[in-house]
C-alpha cells in the first residue's frame, strides 16, 4: 500500500523499525504518574508551589509564585524532560463590569435605567489564585506521553513575570502577544512589540474591562436574536442621564448615547464626546 | 526520537559558512526585502521582512495580524454553539478539525460523551478534513518551486473530498456541523460507498503527485537539506504535526494524547505515525504525503466498522457549562490545536485561549530563515506550512 520511492528506501528501513501499536500509549496517563509530577515540583520548588489540582487521567495544573515561573521551567525542561513547548498565555479574572457578561439578562449599554450591578466576587479557577491577571503556559513531555499546565499569579502594581524565551525560545511570540492582549510584562524578553495589532495600538484587548465595542451598541446574542433597529436622529429623546462625565472611559458616554437611538453612529470612541455636547445645550434650555 | 541525519545537515551549514566568508570579503551591502503581505507563498497576508547580504538573509522577521479577527475576545460574548460558527474560520482548509477539540473541551466540561456511532463519524470528518487540507499542501509546494501543473490536479482531486463533506454536512469549507454531546445529522443515504470510491482516488492522487512531484530532481534539489530543523530546536519552538515528525519526533496526539479526551477513535484504528529523520522541507513534505494515505486507510477502516446508534446524546437545549477549565487538544492538519476553555457556568465562556498549530510552526521563521538564500525562503515557509487565519485568529 505504501510506496517508496527508491530515494526513500533507505531512510523508511532506517526509522521503520520503530514503529509503535496506536494502542500502546494512550493508558500510560494515570493518575499515579501525575502526582510522582507534582512531588517532584514541590521536592524542586518547595514553597514556590502554591497551588495545584489534579483531574484524575485528564490534566494536572500546578500554579507557582510569579518570582519561580522561569526556575519552573528551567527545571521542568532541563531535568524533567519537558522540553516541548506547547503555548503560553493568560486570564483576566475580572468580572467582567459591564454587566452583560456570561448569561446576564441585564444589559447596561442598552438600558440606562437598569441599575448598576454589584460585580460578583473575584474568582480564581483551578489550582486556585488571589490575584487578577495569571498567566497560564503549558509545556509537554513527548517521551514520556505527559504535560502539565502551569500559572502563576501577577501582582497587580508590578504585573511583570519573568521570560521564558531563554528556556524555550518558542515562548517568545506567545510572550508578545500576551504583552500586547493583557499588558503583562515579561522581563527578559528580547524584544517586547506588537505582534498583531498595529504599533500605536493603545489597551490591552483581553482585559475584561476593555469595551468590545461592537457589542456595546447591539444585543448581546445570546440573550436576544433581534437586533434594535437604528431610529432616526432627529427623534432622538434626550437621554435622562446627562453624559457629563468626560472623565470616565466610553462605557457609559455610550451607553446614554445608544439609549438615545443614536447607534447608528460610529461606535468609536471619538465620538462619544461629539454627542455629550451635541446634547448638553438641549438640556439646559429644558431647565 | 531520531536525530537528525548529521552529516547532510552539516555540510549545508558548512556551505552557508563558506558563503558567508565570500560575502564579507566582497563587502556588499545589505538591503530589506519586503514579501507580501500579498504573496501566493503566505495563504493569507502575510508580511516577511528580510534582512538581505546578497542572495542570503542575515535576519528575517513575519509581520502578523493583517487577519486578526479577535476570536478569543469575540468568544467570551458567545454561546458555546455560536463559538463553533467563529472558529470554523481558524483553519479554513480544514474546517472541520477546528470545531473537534473546542467541542470535546466543552464535552468534558459538561461531563457528556457523544454516542459511539457519532464518535465515528466524528472521526470519519476529521481525517476527511485532513486529507482535504493536506492535498492542497501537495499541489501548492509544488508551485513553490515553480511546477504549477501539480497544484491543479490538487485542486480537482481535492473537490471530491469537498462534495463528500458538502453531502454530509451542507457546507463545502465550513461544516459548523460538530455539536456538544455529537453531531447534527447522520449521515445520508450512499454517502458510504461514494467515500470509498473518493478514498481510492486520494490514493491514486498520492501515487501520482509521489511520482511527478516528489520523484522529480528540481524538487529535490530545492528541498533536500533545505531548512533544517534539528528536533530539540523544534520542540523548544512548540513545532508539531508533520514539520516535528519530519524531524524524526514521534508524536501524533491521535495516539499519544495527554489530555484525556476521548470524542475520537483513532485508538481502534490500525494506522501508523510516520516519522523522518532528515528535517529538512523534503521531509516534511513527504510525511504529509504519507498521512493522506493513512487518513484514507483510516476513513476506509472507520466506515467499515461504523456502529450504530444514536447521533446525539442527551443534552439540554440551551446549554450551560458548568464551572470549570478544560484543555483539550487534537491533532489537525495544520498540527496540534488545542482550546484553553474556563467557564464560570453561564451560557458563554469565561475565556477561551485557542492554541493554534501554525502561531507555533512560523514562530520558528526568524531562526529558520537566518543564513538560508533568498530562493529558499519560499520553499521553507511552503514546507513549514501555515494558514494565516490559524496563526491570527
Amino acid at each position: 500500500m505504501i510506496r517508496l520511492s527508491s530515494n526513500d528506501a533507505v531512510a523508511a528501513a532506517a526509522f521503520g523499525a520503530d514503529e509503535t501499536d496506536a494502542e500502546a500509549a494512550n493508558g500510560s496517563a494515570t493518575d499515579e504518574v501525575r502526582e510522582a509530577m507534582l512531588s517532584e515540583l514541590q521536592e524542586e520548588l518547595g514553597e514556590a508551589v502554591v497551588g495545584s489540582h489534579i483531574a484524575a487521567g485528564v490534566d494536572i495544573t500546578v500554579r507557582v509564585t510569579s518570582e519561580a515561573w522561569a526556575a519552573t521551567a528551567e527545571f521542568l525542561k532541563r531535568e524533567m524532560g519537558f522540553a516541548y513547548f506547547n503555548f503560553l498565555s493568560a486570564i483576566d479574572w475580572l468580572p467582567s463590569p459591564f454587566g452583560r457578561d456570561m448569561d446576564s439578562q441585564v444589559d447596561l449599554a442598552l438600558d440606562p435605567d437598569a441599575e448598576p450591578v454589584e460585580p460578583e466576587a473575584m474568582e480564581q479557577g483551578l489550582a486556585g489564585g488571589d490575584a487578577r491577571f495569571q498567566v497560564l503556559a503549558r509545556v509537554n513531555d513527548i517521551a514520556g506521553h505527559r504535560a502539565v499546565t502551569l500559572k502563576a499569579d501577577v501582582d497587580d502594581a508590578a504585573m511583570s513575570v519573568p521570560s521564558w524565551v531563554p528556556v524555550y525560545a518558542g515562548a517568545n511570540w506567545h510572550e508578545r502577544e500576551t504583552w500586547e492582549m493583557f499588558g503583562i510584562d515579561f522581563v527578559g524578553h528580547p524584544g517586547l512589540r506588537h505582534i498583531y495589532l498595529p504599533g500605536a495600538f493603545e489597551g490591552n484587548p483581553l482585559r475584561k474591562d476593555y469595551p468590545l465595542l461592537a457589542r456595546r451598541v447591539k444585543p448581546w446574542p445570546g440573550i436576544v436574536d433581534v437586533e434594535l433597529m437604528p431610529t432616526d436622529e432627529t427623534d432622538a429623546e434626550v437621554p435622562e442621564t446627562p453624559a457629563t462625565d468626560t472623565a470616565a472611559p466610553a462605557a457609559p458616554v455610550e451607553s446614554a448615547a445608544t439609549a438615545s437611538g443614536a447607534a447608528s453612529a460610529a461606535p468609536g470612541e471619538g465620538t462619544a464626546p461629539v454627542e455629550s455636547a451635541a446634547t448638553a445645550p438641549v438640556e439646559s434650555t429644558d431647565a | 526520537m531520531t536525530a537528525v541525519s548529521s552529516r547532510r545537515q552539516l555540510n549545508y551549514i558548512a556551505a552557508q559558512a563558506a558563503d558567508a566568508r565570500v560575502n564579507l570579503e566582497i563587502e556588499t551591502e545589505g538591503m530589506t526585502l519586503n514579501i507580501g503581505p500579498q504573496h501566493p507563498a503566505t495563504h493569507g497576508t502575510l508580511r516577511i521582512v528580510a534582512k538581505l547580504d546578497g542572495e542570503q538573509v542575515i535576519a528575517a522577521d513575519p509581520v502578523m495580524g493583517y487577519m486578526h479577527r479577535g476570536y478569543e475576545k469575540l468568544s467570551e460574548v458567545r454561546t458555546y454553539p455560536q463559538v463553533t460558527t467563529l472558529i470554523n474560520r481558524i483553519d479554513w482548509l480544514g474546517s472541520f478539525a477546528n470545531e473537534v477539540p473546542f467541542i470535546l473541551a466543552a464535552e468534558q466540561l459538561m461531563e457528556v460523551e457523544a454516542p459511539p456511532r457519532s464518535q465515528w463519524i466524528r472521526t470519519v470528518l476529521f481525517e476527511m478534513s485532513r486529507i482535504a487540507n493536506i492535498v492542497l499542501f501537495l499541489g501548492d509546494m509544488a508551485v513553490q518551486v515553480g511546477a504549477v501543473t501539480p497544484v491543479f490536479f490538487a485542486f480537482r482531486d481535492r473537490e471530491h473530498i469537498l462534495n463528500q463533506i458538502e453531502a454530509a454536512t451542507g457546507g463545502r469549507f465550513h461544516p459548523n456541523f460538530d455539536r456538544i454531546g455529537g453531531l447534527k445529522d447522520d449521515l445520508p443515504k450512499g454517502w458510504i460507498v461514494e467515500t470509498k470510491q473518493v478514498m481510492k482516488k486520494m490514493r491514486s492522487f498520492c501515487n501520482e503527485i509521489e511520482e511527478l512531484v516528489m520523484g522529480n530532481e528540481i524538487f529535490q534539489a530545492r528541498t533536500r537539506g533545505i531548512g533544517v530543523v534539528p528536533a530539540d530546536i523544534g520542540l523548544s519552538y512548540g513545532l508539531s504535526g508533520a514539520n516535528i515528525r519530519g524531524s524524526g519526533v514521534d508524536w501524533d496526539v491521535r495516539r499519544d494524547g495527554t489530555t484525556g479526551a476521548g470524542g475520537l477513535v483513532h485508538n481502534e484504528l490500525d494506522w501508523r505515525v510516520w516519522t523522518h529523520p532528515d528535517g529538512d522541507s523534503f521531509s516534511r513534505f513527504w510525511v504529509r504525503l504519507q498521512e493522506v494515505r493513512e487518513s484514507t486507510r483510516m476513513v476506509d477502516q472507520l466506515l467499515d466498522g461504523l456502529p450504530s446508534g444514536p447521533i446525539m446524546a442527551k443534552v439540554p437545549r440551551i446549554i450551560k457549562v458548568p464551572a470549570g477549565e478544560a484543555y483539550v487538544e487534537t491533532e489537525n492538519p495544520l498540527g496540534v490545536m488545542g482550546y484553553y476553555v474556563v467557564s464560570k457556568g453561564g451560557l458563554a465562556p469565561f475565556r477561551v485561549k485557542i492554541r493554534s498549530a501554525s502561531f507555533n510552526n512560523m514562530s520558528i521563521t526568524p531562526w529558520l530563515l537566518t543564513g538560508v538564500y533568498v530562493p529558499d525562503i519560499i520553499t521553507i515557509l511552503g514546507s513549514l506550512y501555515f494558514i494565516l487565519g490559524d496563526i491570527d485568529r
